[in-house]
C-alpha cells in the first residue's frame, strides 16, 4: 500500500497511513505551513501504517520540533508501545540551542584568508621548534641531556641502512634519466661523450641530494611524524614530561641527529650510484667506459661535491625537524597520525624546494 | 585545612576558547583515596592533566603542601614531581623500551642508585605487581591488562607520596579491575601514599574511594564533593545520586547474580 498523509484542518490531526518502509514516501512540505500557522497541539495517527523505518520517525520529530518552538506538542496516537517509547525519547531532549558550527566555503576570501594565517603560523612554530631542538642538540653535545645511546643507533639503523634499498634504486635511475636527457641533446652535436659532465655534475651537485632527500622525507619523515604522534595518543609523551625528561632531547634529538649523520652518506652512495647508472646508459650511446671515466675526471670537483653535501646537511635538518614537529604537535586521536604524516611529508618537500633554490642562488651568487 | 596535600582553587579548565569547566575549588588530604567522578566528557581526565602539569589552568591555582603548583619554576616542578607515581588511560609504557627499562626510567632519572640495585628495586616492582620475569618483554607483548600493572610499577618504583590514575581499570574484565583494584588499596595501605584517581566505575569509586568530586558536563561546574558514599545518600544533585545510585543498583544485582 503506498504511504499516505491526510490532514483534518478543523481537528488538528494527520493521519498516515501505509507502507512507510517503501522508497519515495509522501512530501511533507504541504503540512509544514498549516502546522505553523495553527496554534494548539496537533495529534499524529499511525494507526494505518503498516510499516517504516527511521524516516517517520525524522519527520515526526521534524513536525514536533515546529510546534515546540511556540510551546506545543505533537501527540502521537494509534502506535504501538515501542514506537511510542521512541518517540518519546527522541522529543524528550530539548532541541539543539547551539548554532551548528559554521564552515566557510572552499574558495572565499575568509577561507583563504585563514589559510594563509595557518601557512604563516605553521611556520613561525616549525622556527620555534627548530630553535628548542637546536637547544636540545645543544645539551647533547654538552652532556647534559638524557638522550639514550640506543635510541639513537636505532634511529640510525632506520634511516641509514633501511634506506639503502630505495636510495639505489631510485639513483640509478635518476643517473639515468639524466644521462638520456642530456644525450639526446649532445648526440645532435656530436658531443655524446659530455654525457658524463652532465650526469656527474647533476648528481653531485643537484639530484643526489635532492632526490635522497624526497625519499627521505617520504619514508624517515613520515615515519617519525607516525611514531611521535602514535606516542603522542598512548599518552607516552605526557609520560616522559612527568618523568622529568625533555621529549625535545629524549624523542628529537637523537631521530635529528641520526638523519642528519646519515643523509650525506647516503648521498654520497646516491652520487656515486647515479654516475653508474649515467655510465650505462652512455655506454649504450657508444661513448666507451674509458672515455667516460676521463671525462669524469675532469670535470668532478671537490666543489661539486661539497655544494651536494651541504645540501644533504640542510636538508636532513629540515626533514628531522619537520617529521618530528607534526608528531610532537598531532593530537591524541588515530586520525591524527596520518594528518601528520601527511603534514610531515608535505611540509618538508616545500622546505626541501625552498630551500634547495636558495642555497643554488647563493651559490650562483657567490660563484661557487 | 592543615593537612591538605593539594589545594585547587578557582580553577577553570579550557582550551582556547571553549571552557571545560569552571570554579573547581577542592583539597585532598594525605591519605586519602580521592575520586575524580562525572560522566564521559565532563573534563576528568583534563583536570587530572591540571594536576600533573601537563596542562596549564586558564584561571586558578594549584598548590601541592606549600608550593604553588601553577606558578612554579621547571626545577620545582620537576622537584614535586619527583614525588608522584603516575599511570595513564592508556598505560604510558615506552614502546620502544622493554617493561625492565621502562621501569627502571624514573629509577636512572631521579635516583643515584647503581646499575644493579635499579634492577634489584624492578625486580621487585615488578614482582609486587605479579610481573616478575616479564622484565625484557616489550610492552606489545603483553595483554592490556599486565600492561596497565606494569604502569602501576612504574608508577611505584620511586616510592611516591602521591598516585595518580586516570582510569585504571577502562577496558578490563570485571576480575581484572576487581584485582588492579585490591592491588592500589593494598599499595596504598603499605606505603601510606595519597592516591587520586580519575573513574566512573563504581565498584572502583565505592570500595576505595573516600574522597571525591563530582564534575558535572553540563553545568561545566563542580557540583559535589565529599565521600561518594555519603552523596549517593545525601547529595542534594539529583544527578549525583543517579550517577551513584543507578550504577550502584547493577553493581549490586551483579553482586547477587
Amino acid at each position: 500500500m503506498t504511504p499516505s498523509v491526510e490532514i483534518d484542518e478543523h481537528q488538528k490531526r494527520l493521519r498516515l497511513g501505509g507502507d512507510w518502509q517503501q522508497p519515495s514516501l509522501p512530501d511533507p512540505s504541504a503540512v509544514l505551513p498549516l502546522l505553523e500557522n495553527q496554534a494548539g497541539n496537533w495529534q499524529a495517527d499511525v494507526t494505518d501504517i503498516s510499516a517504516w523505518d527511521s524516516r517517520l520517525h525524522a519527520l515526526l520529530l521534524r513536525l514536533h520540533r515546529i510546534l515546540a518552538r511556540r510551546g506545543d506538542k505533537l501527540e502521537l496516537t494509534g502506535a504501538p508501545e515501542t514506537q511510542q517509547r521512541l518517540f518519546h525519547l527522541a522529543t524528550a531532549v530539548a532541541p539543539p540551542t547551539q548554532a551548528p558550527k559554521e564552515t566557510p566555503p572552499l574558495l572565499s576570501i575568509p577561507a583563504l584568508r585563514e589559510g594563509l594565517t595557518q601557512v604563516g603560523e605553521s611556520f613561525l612554530d616549525s622556527l620555534a621548534f627548530l630553535g628548542s631542538a637546536i637547544q636540545a642538540l645543544f645539551r647533547v653535545v654538552t652532556g647534559r641531556s638524557s638522550m639514550r645511546l640506543r635510541e639513537l643507533v636505532s634511529s640510525c639503523y632506520q634511516s641509514g641502512p633501511d634506506a639503502l634499498p630505495i636510495i639505489v634504486l631510485t639513483s640509478v635511475l635518476v643517473g639515468m634519466i639524466l644521462a638520456y636527457l642530456g644525450a639526446a641533446q649532445l648526440q645532435q652535436f656530436g658531443a655524446a661523450v659530455y654525457v658524463a659532465d652532465l650526469v656527474a655534475v647533476g648528481m653531485l651537485r643537484e639530484m643526489g641530494a635532492l632526490m635522497t632527500a624526497v625519499v627521505m622525507a617520504g619514508r624517515t619523515g613520515a615515519a617519525y611524524a607516525a611514531q611521535l604522534s602514535t606516542m603522542q595518543g598512548n599518552e607516552e609523551i605526557d609520560a616522559i614530561q612527568t618523568l622529568g625528561i625533555d621529549p625535545m632531547e629524549f624523542l628529537v634529538a637523537p631521530r635529528i641527529i641520526a638523519l642528519v649523520c646519515m643523509m650525506p652518506l647516503l648521498v654520497i652512495f646516491a652520487d656515486a650510484l647515479g654516475i653508474l647508472g649515467g655510465a650505462l646508459v652512455a655506454g649504450g650511446m657508444g661513448v666507451t667506459p674509458l672515455q667516460y671515466i676521463s671525462q669524469l675526471e675532469s670535470v668532478m670537483t671537490v666543489t661539486h661535491f661539497l655544494v651536494g653535501l651541504t645540501k644533504a646537511f640542510v636538508f636532513a635538518m629540515l626533514i628531522a625537524v619537520a617529521g618530528c614537529r607534526a608528531g610532537i604537535k598531532a593530537g591524541r586521536s588515530s586520525a591524527a597520525v596520518g594528518q601528520a604524516t601527511t603534514d610531515a611529508v608535505v611540509t618538508s618537500v616545500v622546505y626541501l624546494i625552498i630551500a634547495d633554490a636558495a642555497i643554488n642562488i647563493l651559490c650562483e651568487q657567490m660563484s661557487i | 585545612m592543615g593537612n591538605a596535600v593539594i589545594q585547587v582553587r578557582d580553577l577553570v579548565m579550557a582550551y582556547g576558547e571553549r571552557v571545560i569547566q569552571r570554579e573547581i575549588s577542592f583539597d585532598v588530604n594525605a591519605g586519602d583515596i580521592f575520586v575524580i567522578m562525572g560522566g564521559s566528557g565532563c573534563g576528568k581526565s583534563s583536570l587530572l592533566k591540571h594536576l600533573l602539569g601537563l596542562l596549564e589552568p586558564a584561571e586558578g591555582s594549584i598548590t601541592y603542601g606549600d608550593t604553588n603548583f601553577t606558578t612554579a619554576d621547571p626545577v620545582t616542578r620537576q622537584l614535586l614531581r619527583r614525588r608522584w607515581g603516575i599511570t595513564y588511560q592508556s598505560g604510558g609504557l615506552i614502546s620502544a623500551m622493554t617493561l625492565a627499562e621502562n621501569v627502571a626510567l624514573p629509577l636512572e632519572q631521579y635516583s643515584d642508585y647503581s646499575a644493579s640495585e635499579i634492577s634489584e628495586i624492578v625486580a621487585l616492582k615488578l614482582a609486587l605487581v605479579g610481573l616478575d620475569g616479564f622484565q625484557s618483554y616489550m610492552p606489545s607483548e603483553i595483554s592490556g591488562g599486565m600492561r596497565k600493572r606494569a604502569a602501576l610499577a612504574r608508577a611505584i618504583a620511586l616510592d611516591p607520596d602521591i598516585l595518580f590514575f586516570d582510569e585504571p581499570s577502562a577496558g578490563l574484565d570485571p576480575i581484572s579491575s576487581r584485582r588492579l583494584d585490591d592491588l592500589i588499596l593494598q599499595l596504598k595501605e603499605s606505603t601510606g601514599a595519597t592516591v587520586i584517581m580519575v573513574t566512573h566505575e563504581l565498584p572502583s569509586i565505592f570500595t576505595i574511594a573516600n574522597n571525591a568530586i563530582y564534575l558535572d558536563a553540563d553545568s561545566k561546574r563542580m557540583i559535589e564533593t565529599g565521600d561518594p558514599n555519603w552523596m549517593r545518600e545525601h547529595s542534594e544533585h539529583a544527578v549525583v545520586q543517579q550517577f551513584l545510585r543507578r550504577e550502584a543498583d547493577t553493581n549490586a544485582a551483579d553482586h547477587a547474580s
